[in-house]
């Protein structure tokens, strides 16, 4: 897949040359991140600071990039659902394993990136390992990343049972987003997910490792929030030992300052050699995270785009484009050049503004609407309609009501764990993927895997191709409610 | 008296070397390796050896 014609966002490129180049194409995303839809459902304060953020803002992850870098591989926690082999499973893709780095390599490499990829907003850290357990290499790393490109914002995510320890030196770094994972607020549930925690020199197990990571939690958090630093927090959901917890979990985390709760599913395969994937512990449906999020409330706080991205990952959620810029790949000297990425920015703030402007329109439409219905769309980014069926790795998801047009979620395409299957194998994995799902808009589609869609009972419609979303799927909505399409027979 | 890595099981993730408290370890080729010259055992220091404290793999920091 060709993620963006990157080539057409030279600092010499016209406005226009820039915003065709968004109408075919900019982001392409693969999983589960999630946020706010857009300005008008956060407080101002909040917008301002994550609207450029592609994990934290529903709208700004289909405009900016994300990299991260894995400069902190220790850990002082062990998750049943960590394989220390691999990355950490709470961030990242489970099962892969991402390049580690020294300070100086990052550096080099986030450079390489930024001259590279226009869109980069944020760099973070994410495992493998905690970022704030040896917290100097993290610190370290955005020390030198700040000189040689003041712009970039930096984030860190964490178990939490180091951040008590390092509330001011995230104050004093500048990183105004912390991610903390957090997946109980009750020890015994705790106990069934961490066998293990290293704290104050020693390995404590049981009942009173999750008691110490829950009070170290809730200590950090608060903390955190008075300081000012924006705080997400991640859920594992874990059917039958967190899925219910997860509602006391949201409650406490929002009542103690934290600004969004992202609910991700566990991904459980025995071949990750996981405690969870060995035990047979099973992941939840695409349901029944849906009906978890929905009963926490879904709306602006409940992050919904999470693509578990692996903690080297590169470009847009969902698009990884890492392999692209391995160390061995990489110059020994890069200079950071500018200008492609402010000349991205000022075209990016007016696409936004027409893009929010036709999405209103389209709630606008939707008032008389009387019943929901699920569509999937395929997009590159740009929140444009435009990607071919067949090169989509993922579907985005919105629900269509009479209150509007709503990301809810996305679903996967690729289904990474099945690789090296053939074509019918994929689209079989994929026509389960869209279960529930009414209809999917599409720039293109062949015949063949139309007619597989349509004998699943799913509409395909392609006559939305390069258009925004949302009106795409306002108009949809009315045109399978005034006069539902035939199905073609195969 | 010391201890030693199973290098063929340790992920190099250096939290070991992170926490010993006589910087006995250090890494070597691919993995991390435990200097006997250096090691205590953290005797007198912590009440369990703290590379094994800490190490994510079962069996990896063991009595030589
Ligand atoms: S037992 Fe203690 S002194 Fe010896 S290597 Fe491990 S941490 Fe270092
Ligand atoms: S803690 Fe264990 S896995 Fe990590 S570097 Fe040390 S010996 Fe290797």
């Amino acid at each position: 897949m060709q993620p963006i014609a990157i080539s057409g966002i030279l600092p010499s490129a016209s406005v226009a040359d820039i915003r065709q180049t968004l109408e075919s194409g900019g982001c392409s995303t693969t999983d589960r991140c999630g946020a706010s839809a857009g300005p008008d459902d956060l407080p101002a304060a909040v917008w301002e600071r994550i609207k450029d953020h592609p994990c934290y803002s529903e709208e700004a992850h289909h405009y900016f990039a994300r990299m991260h870098v894995a400069v902190a591989p220790a850990c002082n926690i062990q998750c049943n659902y960590c394989n220390r082999k691999y990355d950490c499973a709470n961030e990242s893709r489970p099962g892969v394993v991402s390049e580690r780095l020294t300070p100086d390599q990052a550096v080099r490499k986030v450079v390489a990136v930024a001259n590279e990829i226009p869109q980069l907003s944020v760099l973070g850290v994410a495992g493998p390992g905690d970022s704030l357990y040896d917290a100097r290499k993290t610190f370290a790393t955005f020390d030198l990343v700040a000189k040689a490109i003041p712009d970039i914002k930096f984030c860190v995510s964490t178990n939490g049972l180091a951040l008590p320890d390092y509330v001011d030196e995230l104050a004093q770094h500048n990183i105004d987003h912390v991610t903390i994972t957090i997946n109980m607020i009750d020890p015994t549930v705790g106990e069934q997910i961490y066998p293990w925690i290293y704290f104050r020199n020693r390995r404590w197990t049981g009942l009173d490792a999750a008691k110490i990571l829950h009070e170290r939690q809730m200590e950090g958090l608060e903390a955190v929030v008075a300081k000012g630093i924006l705080v997400k927090i991640n859920s594992v959901m874990i059917p039958g030992i967190n899925d219910h917890h997860l509602m006391d979990v949201n409650a406490a985390v929002r009542a103690r300052g934290a600004f969004l709760h992202n609910v991700m599913p566990l991904i459980s395969d025995a071949a990750h050699g996981t405690a969870f994937g060995l035990s047979g512990q099973r992941g939840p449906t695409p349901q029944e995270l849906k009906g978890l999020q929905d009963q926490l409330g879904g709306g602006a706080n409940l992050m919904k785009h999470c693509r578990q991205c692996r903690a080297d990952a590169v470009g847009l959620l969902g698009e990884d484009r890492g392999q692209e810029f391995t160390l061995d790949q990489l110059p020994d000297e890069v200079v950071y050049d500018p200008a492609r990425r402010s000349a991205y920015r000022d075209v990016v703030e007016a696409e936004r503004d027409d893009r929010r402007a036709a999405a209103r329109a389209a709630d606008q439409a939707l008032a008389t609407a009387r019943d929901t219905l699920l569509i999937a769309i395929t997009t590159k980014g740009g929140g444009r309609i435009n990607q071919h069926f067949g090169h989509a790795t993922e579907f985005q998801v919105y629900e269509v009501d009479r209150s509007g047009v709503r990301f809810v979620g996305h679903r996967r395409a690729d289904n990474y764990c099945l690789g090296g299957h053939g074509d019918d194998d994929r689209l079989e994995s994929v026509i389960a993927a869209l279960e529930g799902i009414d209809a999917i808009l599409t720039a293109k589609i062949g015949d063949c895997p139309r007619d597989r869609l349509e004998q699943a009972g799913l509409v395909v419609l392609e006559d939305w191709a390069t258009d925004y979303i949302e009106p795409a799927a306002a108009a949809a909505y009315q045109r399978l409610r005034e006069a539902p399409p035939l199905r073609r027979s195969a | 008296m010391a201890y030693k890595i199973v290098t063929s099981q340790c992920t190099a993730c250096g939290a070991c070397e992170f926490e010993c408290p006589n910087g006995a370890i250090s890494m070597k080729g691919d993995t991390y390796v435990i200097n006997a010259a250096k090691c205590t055992e953290c005797e007198g220091q912590f009440d369990q050896p703290q590379c094994v404290a800490v190490c994510p793999v079962p069996k990896t920091c063991i009595k030589a």
